[in-house]
């Protein structure tokens, strides 16, 4: 009788040292990739017990504040005792104000220089400055509120606005930091569309040539429109950074929560809201700092929205060449 | 010659003309942003000259203009890049192994990898309202370097996480399969043939992380980085201590801070008009430090490219 054969053990699933090793470092791995998951968990996890349903003895903002007194209300005052108002419109519009002339210069300017890196300049060109805009896109949020304070105001919109064109400019003003602010978007406007123009194929730029077209007709025309989704996106992306935006924001825009559509009047956002409340000397547990909780909850689910819509934009429009 | 033709060429002349202004646009807003760049260094360059000399960067914050310093915030942001590089890079490295190597495709990687994208999008400040909330108070580490280290870690773990999974994506699949063609388990094949292939990868990705991590001013203003501060974090004023005053070193972590952005933020609030010439002196050592940086960066990822095995 021959002896039946064994297969050598390392092909048994039988229990080694060396394979306990193997699963205990995929386990220490998978930990460390699921920490991301328990940082969005542990960021719901606080905004909602400070702000919506607390747990402990502190009731939350909204256990104390009506839902309607927060959204309807227009007025920002949680720090006068007697007459307070916990209505979020100047904040949400001092953010939407700044944010908004962001776009109005970061998006356009964005684009176009998209346009141009990836239509019209030789891959040398390119090449020199590319890395430009990407120095832009690393200089940090505080340098830019000292930019906007120490120059845009008092060098270029002062002359412009108020010398020239006779309006009143605060010192701090929406303008300046939107000005800002809309620099600091440009170079991922500029880098994500350049993303989506460049991955239009070539084919479609040459048949358009071949029916007779121009530059600007093919630029504009064919290669824009193909690549909407993935500019449409960039946009959402870069407003969302805008109106996330603190140093720059509380550095040049303002301390007043004022409700106003007026781009030279001091104005507060709802991230220097945040910044002012955690400087100050306000004791934790008060009404007053549990608005902190709230009013970045506000933030946090419209960041988090644009950028959930930015990524459906992406995947559903997407045109998909071979 | 007809109508029909003369009307054709008018209109092709128009429609160049229309595209060469076109054109003309595109190259005006490229440059809009490189000269917006340029006016920011000249002014603070401007405004620092005189302001930065050696005392600047050898004396502590002052109520006088003339001699404040930066030595306190330099070794604040110091202390708080190496513990963010010694929480961040283990498990950011970690983490992107597991994405890359070991996860199979499946609703958990999935949405790992959308949580991923999505807390790249969160403001900053809301980091803040995180670390606030969970390592000052909750786990009482108060306005220690520890407990801003482990905010910024946060902050900055995406980064991280998806740089280095661009790096272990480049290495070529060819180099796994020799290697576990010859027996190798497959953390063996990842120890030894795939990490070093992508080293250049992972650290370009972690200095460009670490640039981010020490322009942050938001969050650190958030969990209370001091803005006033006459010591350094366990009282190493200089590089030299750090051998002769090495018993200072367990104190660091759980020491008081402050940091450049925090400094430069609060000189920028103060109303006499100095120091503004003092912020952007510490505006300049910060951008001459974030410089070093991305040339750092820009050398490794070169140098590898260079040197590339494949």
């Amino acid at each position: 009788m021959a002896e039946s054969i064994h297969p050598p053990p390392s092909l048994t699933k039988r229990f080694t040292v060396s394979r306990l090793k193997e699963r205990l470092i995929r386990l220490v791995l998978l930990v460390c990739a699921l920490l991301s998951i328990a940082t969005t968990l542990g960021i719901i996890y606080v905004l909602f017990t400070e702000a919506v349903y607390s747990f402990g003895d502190d009731p939350a903002f909204f256990q104390e504040v009506s839902l309607s007194q927060f959204l309807l209300d227009t007025e920002w005052t949680p720090q006068y005792e007697g007459d307070r108002h916990f209505g979020i419109w100047p904040l949400l519009g001092g953010t939407l104000l700044v944010a908004g002339l962001a776009g109005l210069v970061g998006l356009p300017v964005g684009l176009l220089s998209a346009l141009y890196l990836s239509e019209y300049a030789s891959w040398r060109v390119r090449g020199l400055l590319k890395p430009v805009l990407e120095i832009l896109a690393g200089v940090p949020t505080v340098v830019y509120g000292y930019f906007a304070l120490v120059f845009v105001t008092p060098y270029v919109l002062r002359p412009v606005f108020r010398d020239w064109l006779g309006f009143d400019v605060d010192i701090f003003n929406a303008l300046s930091a939107g000005v800002v602010v809309g620099i600091m978007i440009l170079p991922m406007v500029s880098s994500l569309s350049e993303d989506a123009l460049r991955a239009v194929p070539k084919t479609l730029r040459e048949a358009g040539y071949a029916l007779g077209s121009t530059k600007f007709d093919v630029s504009t025309r064919i290669v824009l429109p193909a690549a909407s989704s993935g500019i449409v996106a960039s946009f959402l992306l870069a407003v969302s950074r805008a109106m996330g935006e603190t140093m720059a924001v509380t550095i040049a825009a303002g301390q007043s929560p004022t409700l106003t559509l007026n781009p030279f009047k001091s104005v507060m956002t709802m991230t220097a809201y945040i910044v002012n409340i955690s400087q100050g000397d306000t004791p934790t547990g008060s009404i007053e700092y549990e608005s902190l909780y709230a009013v970045a909850l506000t933030l946090f689910l419209i960041t988090l929205a644009m950028n959930v819509i930015s990524q459906r934009v992406l995947r559903r429009f997407r045109e998909v060449y071979q | 010659m007809n109508a029909s033709e003369t009307d054709f060429s008018r209109h092709l002349a128009r429609r160049h003309r229309l595209g060469r202004i076109f054109g003309g646009i595109c190259l005006v807003s490229t440059w809009f942003g490189i000269i917006a760049l340029g006016l920011l260094l000249a002014g603070v360059v401007w405004k620092a000259a005189g302001w930065l000399n050696w005392s600047f960067l050898t004396s502590y914050d002052s109520r006088f203009p003339e001699k404040a310093g930066i030595l306190a915030a330099m070794w604040g942001s110091f202390w708080l890049i190496v513990f963010t590089i010694l929480i961040t890079v283990p498990v950011g490295v970690g983490a992107a192994i597991y994405l890359e190597e070991f996860a199979t495709e499946g609703r958990l990687t999935r949405l790992i990898q959308v949580n991923l994208a999505n807390l790249a999008g969160v403001p900053s400040i809301v980091y803040g309202i995180l670390g606030l909330t969970l390592f000052v108070r909750t786990l009482g580490l108060g306005r220690s370097v520890i407990a801003g280290a482990l905010t910024l870690s946060l902050l900055v773990l995406p980064v991280v996480i998806v740089s280095a999974q661009e790096a272990l994506k480049a290495v070529p699949a060819s180099l796994r399969h020799a290697s576990l063609a010859l027996g190798a388990t497959q953390w063996q094949t990842v120890r030894h043939q795939v990490l070093p292939a992508s080293i250049p990868g992972i650290l370009t990705g972690v200095i460009l992380a670490v640039s981010r991590a020490i322009g942050e001013t938001a969050p650190l203003v958030m969990i209370g980085a001091l803005t006033y501060l006459a010591f350094t974090p366990g009282d190493i004023e200089s590089p030299l201590h750090l051998v002769t005053r090495a018993d200072g070193l367990g104190k660091v972590p759980l020491d008081s801070y402050t940091a450049l952005p925090i400094q430069i933020f609060n000189w920028v609030s103060l109303p006499q008009t100095e120091y503004q010439h003092v912020a952007a002196a510490g505006i300049l050592v910060l951008l001459v430090i974030l410089l070093v940086l991305n040339g750092a960066a820009i050398f490794i990822r070169q140098r590898s490219q260079k040197h590339s095995r494949w």
